[in-house]
């Protein structure tokens, strides 16, 4: 067993694991953070996904052990405290961007993460930014949208703060 | 307060944003595999890794010392108890059925089907448990051929039957009095074109991989399931296992896409429940996606023989269908009417004079079909789409011609076909007119003609699909003509509560198709509450008792009219009650905006919360009148709905690599009145994208050992964003005539008209090469392999990339080109 | 699915990890990034006892300039490689073929040093590797030695690495004034591994090709030097004609699989395709 000390959607953790512990399990089975899932067993899915010290990662293919001393955000973590949504998931909500859902979590942290990087993407930017997550539902057509909107969004409102 | 001025017309139209996203977007959701219950079990399954052999030896006690181990099972343990997965669809009445044990009991006939269950206190534990499990198995050859496995002396899938056909199923519109003659139409023909099309076998691959929680009640079950079908699942479990009905509570909560894979009554959910109970302790079993990949049911997987018959001028006459259905190891719940629902849609929007189906089902020793995303109408939809461009490349007719001739004039409504089905309403005219002013036909043909003088390296193709599908599934008195088991209705109940506020019960359950947000807004129009108001229940026999689940484009038409139906009641109830509370006669009364008044006096009136309360209170009823507003109806719809549409694709294909780049996608669905537009282009691009990934990429490969070589995420291959284009979509509306909401249907409209566009797209490209078929999925390898060798000549290897169940793609003379007679 | 159980170790210096290496033998696996060998892990096609995780030694991460080389330790992720200026400058190959790597997330997590020792010849880090010339810089229970990556790729999934032995670094020779690059991928949905891919470095002068490097990617089991190719477009016109007529020989000396993806015959006919796009991109033909 290993000592892990992890902060997962702001909140401290400290537990023993098993070495082979996939960071999801762990996310899961030990934490209750049930709203990131597991979709495959290759890391092409995607659903998994959550971001490790503010990067996108497939948590499936991260072992727990492997996250000590990190930080972790899930979807549950991204709206703000008082439960009003983050840019990403009003514009998923707005743009229709969802259908079963069970992509969604993973698909809109890999959006984070991409808007991180590039804040105003081109559709074919999006596209190949989210090439990592399969969505069986939508086409993907309204969540190539739904990112360049929360991408316009977050970054009018990152000009309004700087202002 | 909100006057009527102020409020939308209805709410029926609007693009609402959708009531079901707070929870997913938040991950506040309720999975199957998000469940723990105190004292629960987490199950693994040992799998077989053989397509075929005798089961000599099991020997699970090596699993039992294993740490954390609670039990182990083999299918001996159960072999009396478990019963057999049920088959709802006996298509005929001397159909074979295997039968399909949960757990392999003596033989194993696919590689997947599940051998042995281990039971710990955690998951990790049980499958690490699952390799100290012994079984020693006796090989038998594999059967994956559809051909070879008719073939006299073939080797039997399952020794205890003739032969490995199930069923022949057989529709000949002479005999059936719906038309002419086949063999006529055959003899008489002035052109013939004959074809064999692959529908290659595919994989649902919903994103929520299956997950089972059965928690032992009394001398009963509670189950929580991935499933489509929550009551269906109650009734057949009951069935299978003896349980009674009344006994058994099955939940679906958040379930994370089916597309018909999840239409089923699985081996996992029948071995949860006999391990719950043998233990007397809540249990879980959730699959891997490799798991899922090889043991949840597969789609299409057909060998398809097309003639098709026509005078010179390009009238089409005759169309005659043989098809080969593998059905794989077992029949599940519809394996074998998937290809029969096919039958009523060869002959599609055209006015052919006659018309012959026959279809054998047959065994193999590869994981059962059953349901997928259109399940049976995509199939004959290639078809039919297919082989019009082929007769129009035969007659040398434009191909949008050649369909223009023969399909059914918008004042030729309703129309009844060659195989007897009423078609309502439609106009295919002006759905293709909007085509193709939307994607640009004539500047794409001029640019298509002038890459192919300059030997452009890249060629364009343009692809048509002017489809039409039969969907809201369905008529009763259909389907027991069918030998179906069951009825196809829908029941909906609605409850008013004391301040107003609805409760909608619905028995469609949805899986994210948005049934929560398009009944309320049904709902919101048809009660006058605001859609906030509105709450909608599904997806729990105990708390939605009656239902027929959601599948085949079926919830709005069916499950949507049972609400509209209930809603009425509940106003004619209301409006008795008003009366009463106004002082009038219920026949004076108007009822608008969920307000009660009289007629020529609008100002006195009772709102249906006033009345709500009124009831609940129940002080002062009319005499004879029970206090509750509440309401139950079922429908059971008097036809089938007939969306249809056109579908354009204009394709980059590079002649040197091989690759089919899609450049443009448009299309103008007609699905008769709309709900919700967000929803309605969600489920069409969503159904394109499906479609398209039958024309390209997907494609459930097995090895000539019966291995199912595509076995994860790594080499089945669904499309990513990055992998699609954009689709531009439009609609034209031609009302349902048979429902009072007008509506079609949309579930399926995408995935059944997509491929056809994009594969005859890609043949278009390459007309110049003499070529005129393409095996799916169109890979890179395959378009240049046709291209190096002037036609598409398969090796007709048992396994591998060139692997499918039958003999070369090309016409049945063996030649590359259609035959003219 | 879920890895079966092993001891884990995550040293803070290379001596403690060659050390935990060579005690744990052949049941010992290094753990780099963890994007091939997870799921490995996870489909129990491996059962390692050991898993040793580099990620704790800081001096096996970043990229630094070495005169007339770039060094970039083997631990740098791939989505660091993509961005980072020298790389970008000095071996631009290699950031444009890094970015076609798996998906934003893999390349988070995803190393150089990881892509090269797993020597998966689908992978397109080792073709850039022996197209650029690249050393790869090694350390193991008998101390540290260079090995030429025309050296370090034996066969399938095998390298030069001896038991016990971590791939630390990897030194790229700058290209230089004069050359320009491109990688050519071939696959059938954007995460797949290539079918076919082939790399080209040319210098030009005149509009005529001075010098070629051409790297082929799943044409064996190992990355290849399409050795005829180069010699082949050394002097010839930066031309269509030219460059198709040199890469005609590109199925020189290889021995493509046949498998899901493409039979062999198919991967010698794309060959020659991608070798000709791949040079005349580069030539900026």
């Amino acid at each position: 067993m290993a000592q892990i000390s992890v902060t997962v959607d702001q909140v401290d953790y400290s537990d023993e694991v098993e070495p082979r512990l996939l960071l999801v399990h762990y996310l899961r089975e030990r934490l209750g953070k049930v709203g990131t899932v597991v979709g495959c067993d290759t890391s092409n899915c995607g659903a998994c996904t959550v971001l490790l010290d503010g990067k996108s990662v497939k948590s499936c293919s991260v072992l727990a052990v492997q996250a000590n001393g990190s930080t972790v955000t899930t979807v549950e973590g991204l709206a703000s405290a008082d439960g009003s949504l983050h840019a990403i998931q009003q514009a998923f909500h707005d743009e229709h961007a969802l259908q079963c859902g069970f992509c969604t979590p993973g698909m809109m942290l890999a959006a984070c993460d991409l808007l991180r990087e590039n804040p105003n993407p081109s559709e074919q930017e999006v596209r190949e930014g989210i090439e990592g997550n399969l969505c069986r539902c939508t086409g993907y057509q309204n969540i190539v949208r739904a990112v360049q909107a929360a991408g316009r969004t977050m970054s009018g409102s990152a000009t309004e703060a700087s202002l | 307060m909100t006057t009527l001025e102020d409020r939308p017309v209805t709410e029926v139209g609007k693009a609402r944003k959708r009531k079901e996203d707070a929870h997913l977007i938040t991950g506040r959701t309720t999975w199957t595999d998000n469940m723990t219950l105190p004292g629960m079990l987490h199950l693994a399954i040992l799998r077989s890794p053989m397509a075929h052999a005798k089961i000599t030896r099991v020997d699970v006690s090596g699993a039992l010392a294993r740490t954390g181990v609670v039990a182990a099972f083999s299918g001996q343990d159960f072999a009396e108890t478990q019963g057999v997965i049920p088959c709802a669809w006996p298509v005929t009445a001397d159909m074979v059925n295997p039968g399909h044990p949960s757990l392999a009991v003596t033989q194993v006939n696919h590689v997947g089907e599940a051998v042995a269950v281990v039971v710990a206190r955690d998951k990790y534990a049980a499958q690490d448990a699952l390799e100290a499990i012994d079984i020693d198995y006796d090989p038998l050859p594999p059967v994956l051929d559809m051909e070879a496995a008719l073939a006299d002396g073939a080797v039997k899938v399952h020794d205890h039957t003739e032969s490995n056909k199930s069923y022949t199923w057989a529709f000949e519109s002479g005999a059936a009095g719906t038309g002419g003659a086949i063999d006529d139409a055959l003899r008489e023909a002035e052109v013939t074109v004959k074809r064999r099309f692959i529908q290659q076998r595919l994989i649902p691959a919903f994103m929520e991989p299956r997950s089972t929680v059965v928690q032992p009640m009394g001398d009963g079950v509670t189950m929580w399931s991935s499933t489509q079908v929550p009551h269906i699942l109650r009734t057949m479990l009951s069935l299978t296992l003896a349980l009674p009905e009344h006994k058994v509570r099955v939940i679906a909560p958040d379930v994370g896409g089916g597309f018909g894979g999840k239409l089923q009554v699985t081996p996992e959910e029948v071995i949860c429940t006999l391990v719950a109970r043998k233990l007397g302790k809540p249990v879980k079993f959730t699959e891997s996606r490799s798991e899922s990949l090889m043991s949840a049911h597969h789609g299409r997987d057909q060998i398809q023989d097309i003639t098709i018959t026509a005078k010179k001028d390009g009238t089409v006459t005759g169309l005659d269908v043989h098809l080969m259905a593998d059905m794989g190891a077992y029949l599940r719940l519809v394996s074998p009417g998937v290809p029969v629902l096919g039958a009523f849609m060869f002959n599609s929007i055209y006015k052919f004079g006659a018309y012959r189906f026959v279809c054998d089902g047959v065994f193999t020793t590869k994981t059962p079909t059953d349901a997928y995303r259109g399940a049976g109408r995509p199939e004959a939809t290639f078809a039919i789409e297919r082989i019009m461009d082929e007769l129009a490349n035969e007659l040398g007719m434009d191909p949008l011609e050649l369909r223009r001739k023969n399909w059914i004039k918008h004042e030729e409504f309703p129309f009844t076909t060659v195989c007897g089905l009423t078609y309502d309403s439609g106009n295919y005219e002006a759905a293709t007119a909007r085509a193709l002013e939307l994607i640009g036909w004539d500047d794409l043909k001029a640019e298509r003609e002038q890459r192919r003088a300059r030997k452009d390296p890249v060629q364009l193709g343009l692809g048509i699909s002017t489809f039409t599908e039969m969907c809201g599934l369905a008529p009763s008195r259909v389907l027991g003509s069918l030998d179906y088991a069951a009825g196809g209705w829908e029941n909906a109940a609605i409850r008013v509560l004391a301040t107003g506020k609805v409760e909608v019960v619905t028995g469609s359950s949805a899986h994210g198709q948005g049934h929560e947000t398009a009944w309320s807004q049904i709902v919101a129009d048809q009660l006058g509450v605001p859609f906030d108001d509105i709450e909608i229940i599904h997806g729990d026999t105990q708390s939605s008792p009656k239902g027929m689940d959601t599948y085949g484009s079926r919830s709005l038409t069916v499950g949507g009219i049972a609400v509209v139906q209930a809603a009425e009641k509940v106003v004619a109830k209301a409006r008795t009650i008003a009366a009463h509370m106004l002082e009038a006669n219920p026949d004076d009364l108007e009822f608008s905006g969920g307000t009660f008044s009289v007629k020529g006096a609008p100002g006195a009136g009772k709102t249906i919360q006033e009345i709500a309360f009124a009831t609940f209170a129940a002080h002062d009823l009319p005499d004879g009148i029970e206090p509750t507003l509440d309401s139950d109806a079922t429908f059971d719809p008097e036809n089938f709905s007939f969306p249809h549409g056109t579908h354009l694709c204009a394709i980059d294909v590079d002649t040197e690599t091989g690759r089919a780049t899609i450049r443009r996608y448009v299309c103008v669905d007609d699905i008769g009145e709309v709900i919700n537009p967000l929803i309605v282009e969600g489920q069409v691009h969503g159904g394109i994208a499906q479609g398209i990934a039958q024309a390209l990429y997907e494609e459930a490969v097995y090895d000539d050992a019966g291995n199912l070589t595509t076995g994860t995420f790594v080499d089945y291959l669904v499309p990513s964003a990055a992998d699609l284009p954009s689709f531009t979509t439009d609609r034209t509306v031609s009302r349902s005539t048979t429902n009072p909401l007008g509506v079609k249907g949309v579930g399926e409209a995408g995935t059944i008209a997509s491929t056809p566009a994009v594969v005859n797209a890609v043949i278009d490209a390459l007309r110049p090469w003499g070529i005129n078929d393409i095996q799916m999925p169109c890979t890179p390898e395959r378009i240049w392999r046709a291209v190096a060798t002037g036609a598409e000549k398969s090796d007709r290897d048992a396994g591998g990339t060139v692997a499918y169940g039958g003999a070369s793609t090309s016409t049945s003379d063996g030649s590359s080109d259609g035959e003219l007679s | 699915m879920i890895p079966a159980a092993f001891d884990y170790f995550r040293p803070a210096t290379l001596d403690e990890a060659v050390q935990a290496l060579t005690a744990a033998g052949d049941e010992g696996k290094v753990l780099a990034g963890g994007q091939s060998l997870l799921p490995v892990l996870r489909l129990r096609l491996a059962y390692p006892e050991m898993v040793v995780d580099l990620g704790g030694i800081a001096d096996l991460q970043g990229v630094r300039d070495d005169g007339d080389a770039i060094v970039i330790g083997a631990m740098t992720t791939h989505s660091d490689v993509t961005h980072d200026s020298l790389v970008r400058e000095h071996a631009p190959l290699l950031a444009q073929a890094t970015e076609t790597v798996g998906d934003r997330q893999v390349r988070h997590r995803g190393t150089f040093g990881g892509s090269l020792a797993h020597a998966d010849p689908a992978g397109d880090l080792p073709t850039v590797a022996l197209t650029l010339d690249a050393t790869m810089r090694v350390v193991g229970p008998s101390g540290e030695r260079s090995i030429a990556a025309r050296d370090f790729f034996l066969d399938y999934l095998t390298t030069a690495l001896e038991p016990g032995e971590i791939l630390t670094a990897i030194r790229i020779p700058k290209l230089g004034a004069g050359w320009s690059t491109h990688y050519e991928k071939f696959n059938r949905v954007a995460q797949a591994w290539s079918i076919v891919a082939v790399a080209a470095a040319v210098r030009s002068e005149n509009g005529t090709i001075a010098e070629a490097k051409i790297g082929l990617t799943n044409m064996g089991s190992t990355p290849l030097r399409a050795t005829a190719v180069e010699n082949a477009l050394a002097g010839a016109a930066a031309s269509a004609d030219a460059v198709g007529a040199a890469s005609a020989s590109a199925i020189e000396g290889t021995n493509a699989p046949s498998d899901l993806a493409g039979k062999s015959d198919y991967r010698n006919h794309l060959v020659t395709v991608l070798t000709r796009r791949a040079v005349l991109t580069a030539a900026g033909a």
